[in-house]
């Protein structure tokens, strides 16, 4: 049984003074992520069915990888922004909801990398 | 993790049932939870079957009866009768609402009562607040001014600037939105929740304030506010038909503009 006056536990630390910036991020990355999502489904739908070739020269084109890149940046930043809301949400045991939230966005970012990094060989290599 | 399942010594158990008396015509039955912390006992729903010919319009009315006629253990909070003064919320008929503004005959079958959820029970229908209203003194809601108060009249408010608090200013803290939060329930410690939400842009709306800046600063916290996921329980659930989500949006958008 905690002795603490009511008032101190809910002021807690304090405000962190942060949150607008999450807000924004994850804002502008889903309304990003509408017409990237539509364009590269649209996209796929020829690719997929043309040959080898034909899908490589529809990444190497400059508007297409730039675009790819534009996706995948986009998209792992939005799903480690909200999967840290998720953990947030419902992991209750402190180190818990911290290590996992270090995990992800590392994991966000690794996959992030390869993925661009995937699309900038097929872009850059002959 | 946060809890989906109710612990051990929570579970909820079938209790005791109280018959109409004999020759009720118009009966209805209230399942009501109870626990008494002194017995050791788990929670339990209680049946009362009243007769509605003799009872009064509302939920409280009910409960009521079945307090100085039926049951006199049973325990809730009431007093104004007439939904100005929040005390009687609770969750009835799987909704957070006033017994004494919620009709009986609005209710199809039985009447399920039981208290606020995911709040600390002290005994049967009366939950734990203090932490509620210790959020409540956390945002400062009085008028918070920088300059000094004119010698010869109050501060002045156009008809305009009072019109703003309309949807503000009714909220009586009964706690029903809070308490119907998901947020809420899973992190009450640090998200201060829709009704101190709306409590605070009540003073961030009124022309009077001078201190909206410090008021945003206190709130701009990925739990005290942004915990807020727009579920709108808050507002669905609101026996005075307000809207605390509309609220907790306006501070959202206040915070998100200045930062640009």
């Amino acid at each position: 049984m905690s002795m603490r006056a009511p008032l101190a536990q809910v002021r807690g630390h304090g405000s962190a003074k942060s949150g607008a910036h999450h807000w924004w991020a994850q804002r502008l990355s889903a309304i990003a992520l509408v017409p990237l999502l539509l364009w590269f489904i649209a996209s796929l739908i020829s690719v997929a069915t043309a040959d080898y070739a034909t899908a490589m020269e529809w990444v190497r084109s400059p508007y297409n990888s730039a675009l790819l890149i534009l996706l995948l940046g986009a998209l792992f930043y939005h799903a480690q922004l909200g999967m840290q809301v998720v953990l947030e949400d419902y992991i209750s045991t402190p180190w818990l909801q911290v290590t996992s939230i270090v995990l992800v966005r590392f994991l966000a970012l690794l996959l992030a990398i390869v993925a661009i990094v995937a699309v900038l060989r097929i872009a850059l290599g002959g | 993790m946060a809890e989906f399942r109710l612990p051990k010594n929570s579970v909820v158990q079938k209790g005791k049932t109280f018959q109409a008396p004999e020759g009720a015509k118009n009966t209805k039955r209230f399942l009501i939870y109870r626990w008494d912390p002194s017995t050791g006992e788990n929670p339990r729903t209680d049946t009362y079957e009243l007769d509605l010919d003799s009872c009064g319009p509302m939920v409280l009315d009910a409960v009521l009866k079945i307090k100085n006629e039926v049951d006199p253990t049973l325990s809730f909070r009431r007093s104004c009768r007439e939904g100005v003064c929040g005390s009687c919320a609770m969750n009835i008929d799987g909704t957070n609402t006033l017994a004494c503004t919620k009709a009986i005959s609005d209710i199809k079958g039985d009447v399920k009562i039981y208290p606020l959820p995911h709040m600390p029970v002290i005994k049967d229908l009366v939950p734990d607040l203090t932490n509620f209203y210790a959020q409540y003194a956390a945002i400062k809601p009085w008028m918070w001014t920088q300059s000094t108060p004119p010698p010869d009249r109050e501060r002045l408010q156009s008809k305009e600037d009072r019109a703003k608090l309309d949807g503000l200013y009714e909220c009586i803290l009964c706690a029903s939105c809070s308490t119907s939060c998901p947020s809420y329930w899973w992190n009450g410690d640090r998200y201060l929740g829709p009704a101190a939400l709306l409590q605070a842009y009540r003073w961030i709306a009124d022309s009077r304030d001078e201190s909206t800046g410090e008021r945003l600063d206190e709130l701009e916290d990925p739990f005290r506010l942004f915990r807020c996921h727009t579920i709108m329980n808050c507002t669905n659930t609101c026996p005075k038909g307000l809207n605390p989500g509309k609220a907790i949006g306006e501070i959202k958008r206040m915070i998100a503009m200045r930062a640009l």
